[in-house]
């Protein structure tokens, strides 16, 4: 038994290879390894080489199949060495016709593994993200760190060469790197990521550009994922977007429908507006569509064609009773969101109640213990609550959504805003809640659940505490949510808006003791 | 306006083009220069619809005086607005190209003041691009139908491809949708480049050094479930456009909703999968040796959905099948469901040596569920004996219809049927 390291090179594989078969050494007596330090379970039988006194024998074999060779050197698979040798044995001794044979079991390995590092090597040309560095020479200098799969770095460069010949560049990988200073290839041992460059300012201007170039009316994730694999996100800009675009995108093509739908409509819509000409100095609204989209959560499964619309509807059992309803609610699955493992939370109260309180969605809090608001925004309501003299157990307090939608950070869960999709989707409970209840006295605490009952236009910011008549109850008001008091980071300006809530809940107590009076 | 609110918007108003290639031009790197192309393309990265990002994808301007109901950036329509300066085009080229994010630019745009005057505009940036920065990578150029001669020879010799589009499959929808085009007036412009790229082609080949036009060729778009035209009509149009004017890729686009639509438009968009089986009869026709009138039929214009052309022609006609794998000529073996060209070659390749057997298909990963029933092996195959039965379109079709949807983008691309 012989055992034979290659350093990972073709021309020393090559080298011996041409010895052993001058030396008749048939495959099974042959054990190639990487490298010598490599754990061998045969160390103890190994021999070393014969060294053929007389030159290595010619030995003919196909130009392909070096080629072929040459390529599958490259891959991972630390039996590749081993498999080389047994097909050029088999070449050699009366098959030389081998390689047309394509499902023979060694060929096919070899194709398989060379398909491998030419799919790797077209991932490298593809996904290597230069970074500018500072150079004291003043001139551009342009570093990537890239992860291939395989030993492609020498086989790549060149082509690194020829692309950006002009430029001066290095390439870091956790095996080899490789750089051109405009004469040369200098190739050197691997890097670790951490001394990669870490950003790039024009790395913002490129994410403007991909977020606004995908088309959110087609989602197809499994092909992306099959093109783009996810191992090599870390390395992509780009691919931070991602979970965002992905979880916008059902809200931009309702966004899309519905504005179809209002220039469906005669005399509105863009026949009217529709002025814009070149040279015209204004561009319009700019924080339409077609901006980037602000951050949403992503905790949703990915993959849901985005065209049908979500309800609740089919959920809600016929029945008038809260506990019924609350039941049932458990089942619903009139959204995705009731697939990212967190509990309905049903509103709560007496089913009798003169006021009900309608938040956005319950927390981190509510979605363990199940009952709406009882985190820190439900406790700052209960204050207010207290002060202005409301018993918060005669309310009924309730949320436009009944799930917890978050994105996860660590063992935290971060709130993240619900969209216009889920929040229609969950609608038809906050309805039948109302239908139930009949408030006398109806508050939003928000703006979701004020544009969820007041309409989409409705500002919470302009039109807190004005008292309205509407479908839903003949005072109806709504104000600012506890939570947005808790986030305010100036102080002057929290203390401001406590003020302006306090004042608020004051009007509903003021309003609870005259229909109480009368 | 600053620069990324402009690219903001011009990238989202040319997301509704599907061509992204960046394939089938040479051109060397001289050592001076930046770039270089490559007879393949590279696809840079992926956005989550399935689309491959190989190049810049933008208009120099959104302003058009064009009513074109299905476009987003239609005179009438209230999107926001944005013009790049030739400079601001022709800089983020060059940044993004030295990051590796791009292969080059595909810059099209909305018509201003007037066709030719527009025309000016795209061959300026690529003029900026060639003469000024030294690039060397892709560029393709969209033709404005009814510019000049005179400009389309200047696009042709700065660009690697242009492509005028076709928009909609007949005269009839142009009419009703895009008042301002004829198809007359588009494919003037594509035979004024096809005239082009042909003497130039004879030209290099007789001096190395003459001046190419447009190497990677002209292609075109054409935008699907707008209107009512059927499947059939729509392979009729682009297979005359291919070989009327020897286009290199006719681009299926599925009508994608888009925001201010107009009433004329279909409120849901067609299914992708309609696009993808566009795809795949185009393959069929161009290099499976099929004729556009055997994909779809008087009785059935459109293309099943459920099954893949190639199937659904060979359920029609099953009396050619089941054809024997080892004798059979090359034509007839690409016309058997579940086999693609390469893995056709592989087959006569091995049956010059040893019988073809099931198992051997396995390995080449043909799918056997769908090719069972209609090949002859050199082993026993039951399946083949049930060509007839009524219930082989049950048989052979894999349930997984969503799965097939999901592999359209990738076989779009690589045309394995």
């Amino acid at each position: 038994m012989y055992q034979l390291t290659t350093d990972r090179d073709f021309d020393r594989w090559r080298d011996l290879a041409r010895q052993m078969l001058a030396g008749q050494i048939s495959p099974p007596q042959i054990l190639w390894l990487d490298r010598e330090d490599e754990p061998s379970l045969l160390s103890n039988t190994a021999l070393t080489p014969p060294v053929s006194s007389q030159p290595a024998a010619q030995t003919r074999v196909p130009r392909e199949y070096l080629d072929l060779a040459s390529k599958v050197a490259c891959h991972r698979d630390p039996d590749r060495w081993n498999l080389l040798y047994r097909t050029l044995w088999r070449l050699t001794h009366g098959e030389p016709e081998l390689l047309e044979r394509v499902t023979d079991d060694d060929v096919y390995q070899l194709g398989a593994m060379e398909r491998d590092v030419r799919r790797d090597r077209h991932k490298m040309t593809a996904f290597v993200r230069f970074r500018q560095v500072p150079a004291e020479s003043g001139e551009e200098h342009f570093v990537a760190w890239h992860r291939p799969d395989h030993y492609i770095v020498r086989l790549t460069a060149p082509f690194f060469r020829g692309r950006f010949a002009a430029m001066r560049w290095t390439i870091l990988t956790p095996d080899d790197s490789v750089a051109w200073d405009g004469h040369t290839l200098h190739f050197g041992p691997g890097v670790p990521q951490s001394q990669a460059p870490q950003a790039d300012e024009l790395e913002s201007l490129w994410r403007t550009y991909y977020a606004n170039i995908f088309n959110p009316a087609r989602i197809k994730i499994a092909a992306m994922k099959k093109e783009l694999p996810v191992r090599h996100w870390s390395t992509l800009p780009e691919t931070q977007l991602i979970p965002d675009l992905l979880a916008e995108a059902p809200r931009r093509v309702e966004e899309m429908t519905r504005k179809s739908r209002e220039n469906a409509r005669p005399g509105s819509g863009p026949r009217s507006s529709g002025s814009a000409r070149p040279g015209d100095a204004a561009a319009g609204d700019l924080y339409s569509a077609s901006t980037s989209p602000e951050t949403y959560a992503s905790g949703l499964p990915a993959g849901k064609a985005a065209t049908f619309p979500w309800t609740a509807e089919p959920f809600i059992p016929q029945s008038r009773s809260l506990k019924v309803l609350a039941e049932a609610s458990k089942n619903c699955r009139g959204c995705d969101l009731c697939d990212i493992g967190s509990q309905v939370v049903f509103g709560e109260g007496p089913h009798d109640a003169m006021v009900m309180f309608v938040g956005e969605q319950p927390g981190d809090q509510e979605d363990r213990q199940g009952r709406p608001f009882v985190g820190p925004a439900g406790q700052l309501l209960d204050e207010v609550l207290q002060q202005v003299g409301i018993i918060r157990d005669e309310c009924y307090v309730t949320n436009s959504v009944k799930h917890f939608k978050f994105e996860p950070r660590g063992t935290r869960r971060i709130h993240a805003k619900p969209s216009s999709r889920e929040v229609s989707a969950c609608q038809p409970w906050l309805v039948r809640e109302i239908e139930v209840v009949r408030p006398q006295i109806l508050v939003c605490l928000g703006s979701t659940a004020a544009q969820t009952l007041l309409g989409r236009d409705f500002r919470v910011t302009q039109r807190r505490g004005d008292v309205m008549k509407t479908e839903w109850s003949p005072w109806t008001m709504a104000t600012i949510h506890p939570s947005a008091l808790l986030r305010i980071p100036d102080e002057a300006l929290r203390a401001k808006s406590r003020g302006e809530f306090e004042a608020d809940l004051a009007k509903v107590a003021e309003q609870i003791a005259k229909l109480k009076a009368g | 306006m600053e620069l990324r609110q402009k690219l903001a918007i011009l990238a989202d108003a040319a997301k509704y083009d599907a061509s992204c290639a960046s394939s089938g031009s040479r051109r060397r790197n001289d050592g001076t220069q930046l770039g270089d192309t490559t007879k393949i393309g590279i696809c840079h990265s992926y956005t989550p619809d399935g689309r491959c990002v190989s190049l810049l994808k933008i208009l120099l301007t959104n302003y058009c005086i064009y009513d074109c109901q299905f476009c987003v950036n239609r005179v009438t329509s209230d999107t926001p607005r944005a013009r790049f300066t030739p400079a601001e085009v022709a800089h983020l080229t060059i940044e993004f190209y030295k990051r590796n994010y791009i292969e080059g630019l595909f810059l099209s745009s909305g018509i201003i003041r007037s066709v030719d005057y527009t025309m000016e505009q795209l061959i300026e940036v690529a003029r900026l691009l060639r003469y000024q920065e030294n690039f060397n990578g892709y560029i393709h150029l969209k033709t404005v139908p009814g510019a000049s001669p005179e400009l389309i020879e200047r696009a042709g010799l700065v660009a690697d491809r242009l492509s005028a589009n076709v928009e909609l499959p007949t005269q009839e929808d142009l009419d009703r949708l895009a008042p301002e085009k004829s198809r007359q007036q588009i494919e003037k412009t594509m035979q004024e480049m096809a005239g082009q790229i042909l003497a130039s082609g004879e030209e290099v080949r007789k001096h190395k050094s003459a001046p190419k036009f447009a190497p990677a060729g002209q292609s075109t778009q054409m935008i699907v479930g707008a209107t009512a035209s059927t499947d059939g009509q729509i392979l009729q149009t682009a297979d005359a456009l291919y070989r009327r004017h020897r286009l290199r890729r006719v681009y299926y686009s599925a009508y994608s909703p888009i925001p201010h639509g107009d009433d004329r438009l279909p409120p849901e968009p067609p299914p992708l999968i309609r696009e993808h089986r566009l795809y795949q009869s185009d393959w069929l026709i161009r290099f499976y040796g099929f004729g556009v009138n055997e994909l779809t039929t008087a009785a059935e214009p459109n293309l099943s959905l459920e099954m893949d052309p190639k199937l659904s022609w060979a359920l029609r006609n099953r009396d050619r099948f089941p054809v024997d794998l080892n004798k059979a000529p090359r034509e007839l073996l690409l016309r058997i469901p579940g086999l693609g060209v390469r893995n056709v070659d592989r087959i006569i390749q091995i049956r010059r040596h040893q019988s073809i057997r099931l198992d051997d298909l396995a390995k080449l990963r043909a799918p056997m569920r769908r090719i069972r029933a209609f090949v002859i092996t050199a082993d026993h195959n039951p399946e083949a004996l049930r060509i007839d039965r009524d219930d082989l379109a049950h048989r052979v079709v894999t349930p997984h219809v969503q799965l097939e949807l999901f592999a359209a983008a990738g076989s779009a691309r690589t045309g394995e049927v």
